[in-house]
């Protein structure tokens, strides 16, 4: 096909750039690294500035966590899956929450018609939480949650069961993601404005750092705010921004940054771009090292970590031809474990559809362990040090992160640029672009733009998981059940110590345990803690 | 003749996910139509009523949250009652084939799924907004990739 052929020879000139817009020369030599001291600029694993990972030897020493996001219709429902997921020797539970839950909405309020159970668990009360873990004891499971406006609640309800269950506190393992920045720019599922956010996620992290020491009470994603239009390196700068502002936060309490800094994580991923993956995981190690070091005065190497949630990105997956996801779910897993994550979620083929089936979970599942186990790609510690590309790539990678956080500075840092709107515009304006890249095919897609085959979709879809209808039926007739069972002087009781927590700035946390073990709903909490800080809209990021 | 089209975009539910409703919003924008762009968290009866105050041709709504078929039922039932049934209603977003006979009927005028061009969504809005009729049958523009 002439055609085809002329047309491959021009795609080569025409986008020599990355994803992000990083401009690429056709070879790399010598010269690009002159100057380039690898002491300084890798270290060994494990040791500053971590460019090479964040601990010796790798996964020679341990694979990444192989992690799959699961969780929806009611507490039982899920509960099915985690078990399934757990005994295809699944290692991590990764657990998603329905909209009203994220939003503190109970779900008998009006605004949850359609949604309750549909995204995610519904979580109302104490009780959902124990049958969601039913027969899962919390010191044998580490989950993580992806539970941010409302994450001081949830957490409550998770430790206000390891204490019935009778598990030490201390042992207790997993991650709330607890990051709300990305809410404001990418997701929609903010309750508080910025600053008042603000102090909660540091509750939820002081509270950590003295009572859950293995627990992680904070993840700062980045993929979300690459999804909704920002270009990775704008996305990686707004997440460490973040990242700094809630450490400041936690220190100003009297917490020491060594321990604050040891118990941050961050979620990062892979997009199409293979190489500008592999090089964002690399540079963010070590921009986070020296920034932890030389801004905030950490000392101890554990508080320097970036510790890496690795994902693909459903951004690059395709309706048409869905089956070809596979192939870029692969890339995508493999860019991370180059880049060398701690843990990995990846994105399902079918996810265009609709919530994966557990066919396309465990097809996922099977490429992180096709990858661990058949390839040798985890047997020898950061395989692409030292070319001249990747080494190159990885400073101007670095560069970009660096600019991008100082352009955010420029406008009076990162809660001022959200509250006025500026980052959002930039981000829709971005989305456009890029969208308008693909459409007039500036941008190869296999099966969108170009390679496009007729196919039947309503085959595809009848194969699809639906939701139950009766769920947010029962979920409600169960909250009711809840309310009914509760103590209403104890309530009240527990509900005053929150307001007064909120009031004083005192933690939050202890009161909020207090008032779920009372049987408070999240959308009772949620209403006390908008009543003391305030609700929240965003401007419009047009 | 030389009037804009007024277009109201926006997002029903508790689903955050706006890339598809900004870029739409800003590629309408781009090809001259005029965009009210109310964004997130917007119930059926906040949609219908801007649009009345706005005095819209043409209403998009992006849905990914699978809510689609109880959101735009209600949608075209406010605006027939409202007196407004020949606004045109559009729709984006995460759109199973099976439920587009269903949407049709409730008085959904084009379906835009994923992936549908920019361009295409512009004709179609020249083509039926201005005095031409709409509640006739559900198109889903005939896909031509992206």
């Amino acid at each position: 096909m002439s055609d085809e052929q002329a047309r491959q020879t021009t795609h080569a000139a025409a986008v020599r750039e990355t994803t992000s817009g990083i401009k690429l020369k056709a070879e790399y030599t010598a010269e690009d690294l002159a100057g380039w001291d690898p002491e300084t600029k890798l270290g060994s694993a494990g040791s500053y500035p971590f460019t090479r990972g964040i601990h010796p030897e790798m996964y020679g020493r341990q694979l990444w966590t192989i992690r799959q996001y699961a969780g929806y219709g009611d507490a039982k429902a899920t509960n099915d899956r985690f078990r399934f997921l757990y005994e295809n020797g699944q290692t991590g539970l990764s657990l998603a929450f329905d909209l009203p839950t994220q939003l503190g909405l109970d779900s008998d309020h009006p605004e949850t018609l359609g949604e309750v159970g549909r995204l995610g668990v519904a979580i109302d009360t104490l009780d959902d939480m124990r049958r969601l873990y039913e027969g899962i004891p919390l010191d044998g499971t580490a989950t993580s949650m992806t539970i941010n406006a409302t994450a001081p609640i949830i957490l409550a309800m998770y430790i206000a069961l390891a204490d019935e269950q009778g598990v030490d506190r201390t042992k207790l393992r997993g991650t709330v993601q607890n990051d709300v920045f990305k809410e404001y720019l990418a997701r929609g599922l903010y309750v508080f404005a910025p600053t008042p956010s603000l102090r909660l996620t540091a509750d939820v992290i002081e509270f950590c750092v003295r009572e859950l020491p293995r627990f992680n009470p904070i993840s700062i994603s980045a993929p979300h705010i690459r999804s909704a239009g920002a270009r990775y390196p704008d996305a990686l700068a707004y997440m460490f921004l973040a990242a700094e502002l809630v450490i400041a936060a936690v220190v100003a309490r009297g917490v020491d940054v060594n321990q604050v800094g040891a118990r941050i994580s961050f979620l990062a991923g892979a997009d199409n771009d293979f190489f500008e993956t592999v090089c964002r995981h690399r540079a963010s190690r070590r921009l986070w090292a020296k920034l932890m070091k030389e801004r905030f005065g950490a000392d101890e190497p554990r508080a320097m970590l970036y510790r890496l949630a690795g994902s693909g990105n459903p951004l690059n997956l395709t309706a048409e031809q869905p089956l070809n996801n596979l192939a870029r779910i692969t890339l995508q897993g493999l860019a991370n474990v180059l880049g060398g994550c701690q843990s990995l979620v990846l994105p399902c083929w079918d996810e265009a559809y609709t919530i994966p089936t557990e066919d396309a979970v465990r097809l996922s599942l099977n490429i992180q362990r096709i990858l661990a186990y058949e390839t040798g790609v985890p047997d020898v510690v950061d395989p692409l040090a030292g070319s001249y590309f990747v080494e190159s790539l990885t400073d101007e990678v670095e560069r970009e992160i660096v600019a991008s956080m100082e352009r955010v500075g420029e406008q009076g840092g990162l809660i001022a640029s959200i509250e006025d709107g500026w980052i959002q515009r930039e981000m829709a304006q971005r989305a456009y672009e890029q969208e308008r890249d693909i459409q007039e095919g500036r941008r190869v897609v296999v099966g969108v733009n170009r390679f496009i085959v007729e196919e039947d979709r309503s085959a595809l879809e009848s194969e699809m998981h639906v939701v139950r209808a009766s769920v947010a039926d029962e979920q409600r007739e169960r909250l009711a059940q809840a309310r009914e069972a509760r103590n209403p002087a104890a309530l009240r009781e527990a509900m005053r110590e929150v307001e007064h927590a909120l009031t004083s700035s005192a933690n939050v946390m202890e009161p909020l345990i207090g008032a779920v073990r009372a049987g408070a709903t999240i959308g009772e909490l949620t209403e006390a803690m908008t009543g003391v800080l305030g609700s929240y809209r965003a401007p419009s990021p047009l | 003749m030389t009037r804009l089209i007024r277009v109201l975009v926006g997002k029903v539910g508790l689903d955050g996910h706006d890339r598809g409703a900004k870029t739409v919003a800003l590629a309408l924008r781009n090809a001259g139509f005029e965009v009210v762009y109310v964004g997130l968290r917007q119930t059926p009866e906040m949609i219908v009523s801007a649009a009345l105050q706005e005095d819209v041709d043409a209403i998009g709504i992006s849905l990914l949250s699978g809510a689609h078929n109880e959101v735009m039922e209600r949608i075209c039932e406010l605006l027939r009652e409202a007196g407004a049934a020949d606004t045109l209603v559009i729709l984006g977003g995460n759109i199973p084939e099976r439920d587009h006979a269903r949407l049709a009927t409730a008085g959904v005028d084009a379906i835009f799924p994923t992936s549908s061009s920019f361009t295409d969504i512009a004709e179609w809005l020249r083509e039926h907004a201005l005095g031409a009729t709409s509640g006739k049958e559900t198109e889903v523009p005939h896909r031509r990739g992206r």
